[in-house]
């Protein structure tokens, strides 16, 4: 299938999601669709499998120009993906799921040929899966073999991979990809998105590269690998750092310490975290910084290890004894998890206020809010619903919330989002309160402020964490390269 | 601008009430009876003697208790379905502690005020095991509700074939009923107690109190509008929920407590008279809002009481008021809905 996009432009709101991204794909090729959190990558998928619709611009499929509206529209013209998550039923048996997809004839029965031609399909990727098993008790690996095969069934000709390799074993990836290539040698055209150099290197034949929802470098196999890093996240550094207020003093020390999640398993996790120091977390994201931050407050139960807050152990402790220990979680979703939505500034003031009261004493709040409004250069008023501020302001407003003093901060992204000037406001504040002794750990998937304002940075790939870093002497290649996973 | 939408919201509030009111014009008119004809029934029927306004009273008291914790658990996030066997189970409790002090001499005070206070005991029993099954057994509170709904109904049949049987044959009137003197005393000429009433609006002061001045009745509101991050800011989401249980309950209890010291003297097998649904109604309407339950309430109550005229004047059943009251709500939702999407996509349209 020859694929060529003209000149796509998709806005989300004010963020200019894809900026005149033009690109041919010929038939018969992998192309390997790189760039980094937030480049753009998903959304221009989505756009060619019809999940959303693009502002302007021209999709021609085999040389006619296409709309598509839906999935189903993208499927009818052999357009396929393969999300992150996959999209099947697993309270269904693998036929069931089948028969529910296939939307061809409206049939519901399936003839012994139609079961053929799908064993036929599984048998020429080395796949095994029994038809009358239960979806729900595959593995991860086998599911993205099964919407593979199913796609393949219902006769697409393009194949688009979004993150493929993500939560599944090494042997199922070398499966997936020796079928790739077959497909690709079959005439089929496939496009790999994903942000490990070392995949893209193994399996396409040529690779684009976006960055801030441009179409900025493509180059032809074999690659370069500096080159791409180079392409995926190069760019000036505009800011001098500025000496750290970390301390010698251990604030708190993480021993032996296991964290597993249906997703992701993060082993044997070592450092100490130092009073008033900032620790980076770097790393695509869904690599394990989330889990990471939430088993750091508490709010997910780690597996097995140590987590020692001054004398004590605060393993299998709950994450309201971690915040009375001052240890705050700030999530990245701030209003899905960390501001009530329907509830005024005054009245997120008022919870947060960690005195022991009955009544709600309207004078202390009323000066209460006014008084961080201000220091915190909000704007909104007291009365202002939560949802009805903006992103920045809804940051402002989250860290404005936090107990002082605390004793560890850990922000999962707590600039994303934000303009440059609320970046730097929001720094600033932080930056205060490390002087008053208070430990952060953030994670970011910018390299500038990673570099910029972390002391030390621990690089998260696919679960595996490095050794602290210190960001002082470290150069952003090298940092890119091992977000990759090279190094 | 905000005038301007404020004037809309209310313009989308009435036409709500307008279509729900030709619904009903409909379901008359496919009855074969004129609407208009029935609509004047309800109406004087509820408001024509004094008599008949103290009725409405009377059937709004326990309405507006089973509101008044319906209105705490919805703040709370939370679908209590089981308040009918909540409202069963204060009146078993009541009925139990009245029969068990009845004959012992005590001052007829202390017999009501124990009975309050077992009716509240039941309501709190039941409202905090619909809780724990939630959190300790992952049983939805909907389904949780439903079950504990049947068993209560059970319970009180059993109770009342059974262990508490009339002398001589038990009967669905209930059992045999209490001695005058532990009645609550009622207006002479009427069916309405002042006590029940005073017990109702202070109860009404009570909800709006806690959940307008206390702390806590901040922390049950950010449970329910986002538990997420009621956890970040260090209130424990299950332990609110438990406690917005047990509030219910408590007002639950009182509602069970009221139909038998007030209405029924006895306890009887429908002895919540689906006041609790019909609470779960009102709750909704008003937008969980409990100062606006206050009349919505007694609207609904006076519809139950003006229906009654039907079958009376015009054969038709007494159940149009439901008919009435339900489609009432459906309609107002749904016209809410409606106006929710179109300002969703105004607000699109400005965003462009």
């Amino acid at each position: 299938m020859h694929i060529q996009l003209k000149n796509i432009h998709k806005y989300f709101g004010s963020v200019h999601a894809n900026n005149d991204v033009s690109l041919t794909i010929e038939p018969g090729q992998i192309l390997g669709l790189l760039g980094e959190n937030g480049a753009g990558k998903s959304t221009l998928m989505k756009i060619l499998s019809g999940l959303i619709c693009k502002d302007s611009g021209e999709i021609l499929i085999n040389g006619e120009e296409q709309d598509l509206k839906s999935p189903a529209d993208a499927l009818r013209l052999g357009i396929g993906m393969l999300h992150q998550d996959p999209h099947d039923f697993p309270s269904m048996t693998i036929r069931e799921d089948l028969q529910i997809w296939d939307q061809r004839s409206g049939r519901a029965n399936h003839s012994a040929v139609d079961w053929q031609a799908l064993m036929k399909i599984q048998e020429d990727l080395g796949f095994n899966l029994d038809l009358d098993g239960s979806v729900g008790e595959l593995t991860v690996g086998e599911r993205q073999q099964l919407e593979l095969a199913r796609l393949l069934w219902l006769g697409v000709e393009l194949l688009i991979l979004d993150e493929p390799t993500t939560g599944i074993s090494a042997s199922q990836q070398e499966i997936l990809f020796s079928a790739l290539k077959k497909l690709a040698g079959q005439g089929k055209t496939i496009i790999f998105v994903s942000h490990k150099l070392e995949e893209v290197k193994e399996l396409c034949s040529r690779a684009v590269v976006l960055r801030k929802g441009c179409l900025i470098g493509e180059r032809e196999a074999p690659f370069d690998e500096n080159d791409l890093v180079k392409l995926m996240f190069g760019r000036q550094i505009t800011r001098t750092r500025t000496a750290h207020a970390g301390t010698r003093d251990v604030c708190l020390s993480v021993q032996k310490l296991n964290i597993e999640d249906f997703r992701i398993a993060i082993e044997n996790v070592n450092f100490d975290l130092y009073a008033g120091e900032v620790i980076g977390l770097a790393g695509m994201e869904g690599s394990g910084q989330r889990q990471f931050l939430q088993a750091l407050a508490g709010m997910k139960q780690p597996s097995s290890g140590h987590i020692l807050f001054g004398d004590e152990d605060l393993f299998g402790k709950n994450c309201y004894d971690y915040q009375k220990r001052g240890i705050f979680y700030v999530p990245s979703a701030r209003m899905e998890e960390g501001l009530v939505p329907g509830m005024t500034l005054e009245e997120h003031y008022i919870l947060s206020d960690c005195e022991k009261r009955v009544f709600i004493d309207s004078k202390k709040s009323h000066k209460v809010t006014e008084d961080r409004i201000q220091r915190f250069n909000i704007k909104g008023r007291a009365v202002t619903f939560s949802e009805e501020l903006s992103g920045g302001n809804q940051q402002r407003l989250l860290l404005s919330l936090l107990q002082d003093p605390a004793k560890v901060l850990l922000l999962e992204n707590p600039t994303r989002g934000l303009d440059i000037e609320s970046t730097n406001w929001i720094w600033s504040i932080l930056r205060e309160r490390c002087q008053a002794a208070t430990s952060i750990i953030f994670s970011s998937a910018d390299l500038d402020e990673l570099t910029f304002y972390a002391d030390r940075i621990l690089v998260f790939f696919s679960g595996r964490i490095s050794e602290p870093l210190d960001s002082a002497g470290l150069d952003e290649e090298r940092l890119g390269r091992m977000i990759g996973g090279k190094d | 601008m905000s005038k301007n939408r404020a004037f809309i919201n209310f313009l989308f509030r009435i036409s709500g009430v307008i279509a729900a009111l030709l619904f009903t014009a409909l379901v008359l008119l496919i009855a074969k009876a004129n609407p208009w004809e029935a609509f004047s029934n309800i109406f004087l029927g509820a408001v024509s003697t004094p008599i008949k306004i103290a009725d409405s009273f009377v059937a709004w008291v326990p309405l507006i208790l089973a509101t008044c914790g319906l209105v705490i658990t919805f703040t709370t996030g939370l679908w209590n379905i089981g308040i009918e066997g909540q409202i069963s189970l204060g009146a078993i409790m009541t009925t139990w502690a009245l029969r068990l002090l009845q004959d012992s001499g005590l001052p007829p005070v202390v017999i009501i005020l124990a009975g309050f206070l077992a009716g509240i005991a039941g309501g709190i029993v039941w409202a905090l095991l619909a809780g724990m099954l939630k959190f300790y057994g992952g049983v939805s509170e909907i389904f949780a509700g439903l079950g504990l709904n049947f068993i209560a109904t059970a319970l009180t049949l059993w109770l009342i074939f059974g262990p508490w049987k009339r002398a001589g044959v038990a009967s669905m009137s209930g059992t045999e009923p209490f001695d005058m003197s532990i009645w609550l005393p009622t207006l002479t000429g009427y069916r309405l107690s002042i006590w029940s009433l005073i017990l109702a609006v202070v109860s009404v002061l009570i909800v709006y109190f806690i959940l307008k001045h206390t702390v806590v009745g901040l922390r049950l509101k950010a449970v329910g509008k986002n538990y997420k991050a009621a956890i970040q800011m260090g209130i424990s989401p299950s332990k609110y929920m438990l406690l917005s249980f047990v509030l219910c309950g408590v007002f639950a209890g009182l509602t069970g407590a009221v139909q038998v010291l007030g209405v029924y003297h006895r306890l009887i097998p429908s002895i919540s008279s689906g006041y609790g649904f019909l609470g779960l109604l009102v709750a909704m309407l008003v937008d969980y809002q409990i100062v606006w339950a206050v009349p919505m309430a007694l609207l609904f109550a006076a519809l139950n009481i003006g229906g009654i005229q039907l079958p009376i004047m015009m054969k038709i059943d007494s159940t149009l008021s439901g008919v009435m009251q339900s489609s009432l709500v459906l309609f107002f939702m749904l016209m809410d809905g409606v106006r929710k999407k179109i300002l969703k996509k105004e607000e699109e349209q400005s965003n462009e």
